[in-house]
């Protein structure tokens, strides 16, 4: 199996794509000539022709708008924001036509549309560059939001976006990009949207998270396997639909629940998972839920050592589960 | 640094032992978190802090008496610099020299260091104690403050805990056969009660020597005593013990009474928004009585009988798992309708748990509604230090001989006293229930009002 970068499985996902289906277009600000800001549809527009991979002018409503209306009518875009902290002005195509057409017309019309946006911090790409906007969009009914970790679960989930029915936000962690390779096996396969996946075994701690976080877990937990301390680490891949059977599952596995995510604690998506196994497993609770997040601060800052205090690291989370450990 | 001190809970209260600590030393504490369950007299309160901070250490004892204003606890206030909480703190606080018996068997019973013997589970660790039935005393905790960890009773379980467990108990047991065996000192003719017993009868305490431990058998469901449960035990035994109690028992024809109830009832509800009850009908005959004959509304104190002006009467209220006994102060300035308005207000309060210690002190005399369950005849313990209680039984209809020697049914109902021999005797207290039993059989239109 090759070793490809988590980017190189976007470009992969696209380009296999949309070699099956037709019906499948780019839309999006420097997808085409340039290949992406990040690079990631490199390569697109000489294969498959600027009819289906296409540049628009600095106008995210647009693309959302557009590519909404071209989803209803048969066609399978796939939209590009170039950054995620960009996505506000197509805010409300998302929330109040993409993600509302099926209920609003009885299943008459679908939106199987794929927005791209890559989001998160720690690249020193300052406030506008740096955002979490899962939360934001988390509490929507209708949208599916995927957020995968490593090059195989974004090639398989990718694939499986595109192939879906209703609108798509596939967030990529633009750290990720060129950070995290793995393996990604050639040709066809795709991975359930809404399934959670078990990253790494253990008996004292249990971690739930997800995108770059996986990862700094892993890290902390390769640490802290040295001390004696066992973490169990669960990658949700998708925050909605989420994972319940496998929150709850993992949360049995040792009744210590640490959640991370780097978006900001208060209304993020941790104290949706908190809620869920507060209500559900509440007797499998050995210790307080905890939830390590992103400071409650407006934006991640451009000064490196205040970027450094607002991200979460591999020592953070290490400082955390080492606590939890301990009660 | 902030000392926590013993409160006043109550005009007339002047100590109050440390039920059950709520807060640990290291824990944080908010102004008005409860610290401490203290009882007084019959009740259980609890002590709120008056501090921010943290708690630093404990001074007395769970089960230790004090007097009110004794320092209980220090509070590091936020902002100070805790010191490191001293673990074994709580057995060095003597127990402030109360004059009641049992304050001297106090410190023994609480010999172990507080927060040892409060330990607090996680739900997990809880439904592994009780799935598996393994005592968690057995289980040494990793966790902070020596907590007792899931993993920790995972691997207890493993390591075959559950039936080194049954082994311990096993061991105990033959240990306590042993004892019996072969007593240190057998001319104490306590042989049979085995170690436990010797020891008793050796303490200075003079309660009754305590029956050989009792080993729960499977299946058996063992509850801890709460702080009122356990005070409602001392104080039975103490009155058993201290009073020698006499029994007598009268029988009252209650027609006249029910005739009139059924009359009024219906009225008096809508008008009062209270229940016309019998109780109130019973201790205006009581306190009636009491006026004829004083020396039942008295006490015995050191060779002394004192006869209390105030008539004071305690009723007893039965919830779930406890009894209180709130008291009707100045009973006789009171009419039926005050006494009715008294006696909901009081039972309501007991059943919601919210008498206060001023409520359930300086009863004179107890009136028992035992007929209220059914009961038709018992024997009712003494309030200590009162001289008399009476149970009111249940009224039945019956067929009855009139004094023109015809039949006729009849509401009849007991009357059954209790009284303290050393104050009371047969004669007075037959007075006593015949003034009761005309008081209550001349009621043909009593007043409400």
């Amino acid at each position: 199996m090759a070793i490809k970068s988590y980017i190189e499985a976007v470009t992969e996902a696209l380009a296999e794509e949309m070699e099956r289906d037709q019906s499948i277009f780019i839309l999006g600000e420097d997808v085409g000539v340039r290949g992406g800001v990040f690079r990631a549809t490199a390569g697109l527009i000489e294969k498959f022709g600027e009819d289906r991979v296409m540049d628009s002018p600095l106008s995210e409503s647009a693309i959302v708008g557009v590519t909404t209306g071209a989803a209803m009518v048969g066609m399978r875009p796939v939209a590009e924001i170039q950054f995620a902290d960009f996505i506000f002005p197509a805010y409300n195509q998302i929330v109040s036509e993409a993600a509302r057409i099926r209920y609003r017309t009885k299943s008459d019309w679908t939106v199987p549309l794929t927005i791209r946006a890559p989001y998160g911090g720690g690249v020193h790409g300052a406030l506008y560059h740096s955002q979490s906007i899962e939360a934001l969009f988390h509490h929507v009914p209708g949208i599916k939001i995927v957020m995968p970790s490593t090059p195989y679960d974004v090639k398989g989930l990718l694939k499986a976006s595109i192939r879906d029915n209703d609108p798509v936000l596939f967030l990529e962690h633009k750290r990720c990009y060129r950070l995290i390779k793995g393996e990604v096996p050639e040709g066809d396969y795709t991975i359930e949207i809404g399934k959670a996946d078990v990253k790494r075994e253990g008996d004292d701690v249990t971690v739930i998270t997800y995108g770059l976080m996986v990862h700094y877990a892993l890290e902390a937990a390769e640490t802290l396997a040295k001390e004696g301390i066992s973490t169990h680490i669960l990658d949700l891949r998708s925050i909605k639909p989420i994972d319940r059977e496998a929150i709850l599952e993992a949360t049995r596995k040792t009744g210590k629940v640490l959640i991370v995510h780097e978006d900001s604690k208060f209304g993020g998506v941790g104290g949706e998972i908190s809620a869920i196994i507060a209500e559900e497993a509440l007797f499998d609770l050995d210790a307080p839920i905890q939830r390590l997040c992103g400071p409650d601060v407006p934006a991640m800052p451009y000064s490196p050592p205040q970027e450094k205090f607002y991200m979460l690291n591999p020592t953070k989370i290490a400082d955390a589960i080492r606590e939890l450990a301990k009660f | 640094m902030a000392t926590l001190k013993m409160p006043q809970l109550g005009e007339s209260v002047t100590e109050g032992t440390i039920a059950k600590w709520l807060k640990q030393p290291g824990d944080i504490i908010n102004k008005y978190d409860p610290l401490a369950e203290v009882i007084t007299d019959k009740v259980n309160a609890e002590v709120p802090s008056e501090f921010v901070g943290t708690l630093t250490e404990i001074l007395v004892p769970e089960g230790a008496t004090v007097a009110v204003g004794t320092p209980i606890a220090i509070i590091t206030e936020a902002g100070e610099v805790a010191a490191p909480a001293p673990v074994a703190a709580a057995p060095s606080a003597p127990a402030a020299a109360a004059p009641t018996p049992t304050a001297a068997a106090t410190p023994v019973a609480a010999s172990t260091p507080a927060g040892a013997d409060r330990p607090r589970y996680s739900p997990a660790v809880m439904r592994l104690i009780q799935e598996h039935n393994v005592d968690p005393n057995l289980i040494a905790g990793t966790g902070t403050g020596g907590r007792i960890t899931r993993k920790d009773v995972l691997t207890f379980i493993e390591q075959g805990g559950a039936a080194a467990a049954q082994a311990a108990t096993l061991t105990k047991t033959q240990e306590d056969l042993a004892s019996v065996a072969a007593p240190t000192q057998p001319a104490t003719g306590l042989t049979e009660l085995g170690a436990q017993g010797v020891q008793a009868a050796a303490a200075p305490a003079p309660t009754a020597p305590s029956a050989p431990a009792y080993q729960a058998a499977d299946g058996d469901t063992v509850i801890e005593a709460t702080g009122i449960r356990k005070t409602i035990a001392r104080r039975m035994v103490e009155s058993k013990h201290n009073a020698p109690h006499a029994w007598t028992m009268m029988e009252v024809d209650m027609t006249n009474l029910v005739r009139f109830r059924d009359r009024s009832k219906e009225a008096f509800k809508k008008k009062e928004g209270v229940n016309l009850t019998f109780l109130p009908f019973m201790i205006k005959a009581v306190v009636d009585a009491i006026k004829q004959y004083p020396i039942i509304n008295s006490t015995w104190q050191d060779d002394k009988i004192i006869i209390k002006k105030d008539i004071n009467i305690s009723i007893a209220v039965a919830t779930d798992d406890a009894l209180f006994v709130p008291v009707i102060k100045n009973a006789d300035r009171l009419s039926i309708l005050g006494l009715s308005h008294a006696i909901n207000d009081l039972a309501k309060r007991a059943r919601a748990g919210k008498l206060s210690p001023n409520d359930m002190s300086g009863g004179t005399f107890t009136v028992n509604n035992t007929g209220a369950f059914g009961s038709v005849q018992s024997m009712p313990i003494i309030n200590a230090p009162q001289a008399a209680i009476l149970s009111m039984e249940s009224i039945i209809k019956r067929p009855t001989v009139m004094p023109d020697d015809s039949f006729a049914i009849r509401s009849m109902m007991n009357m059954c006293m209790s009284l303290d021999h050393r104050v009371l005797d047969g004669w007075v207290c037959g007075q006593f229930l015949q003034a009761v039993k005309k008081n209550l059989e001349s009621a043909l239109e009593p007043t409400l009002y």
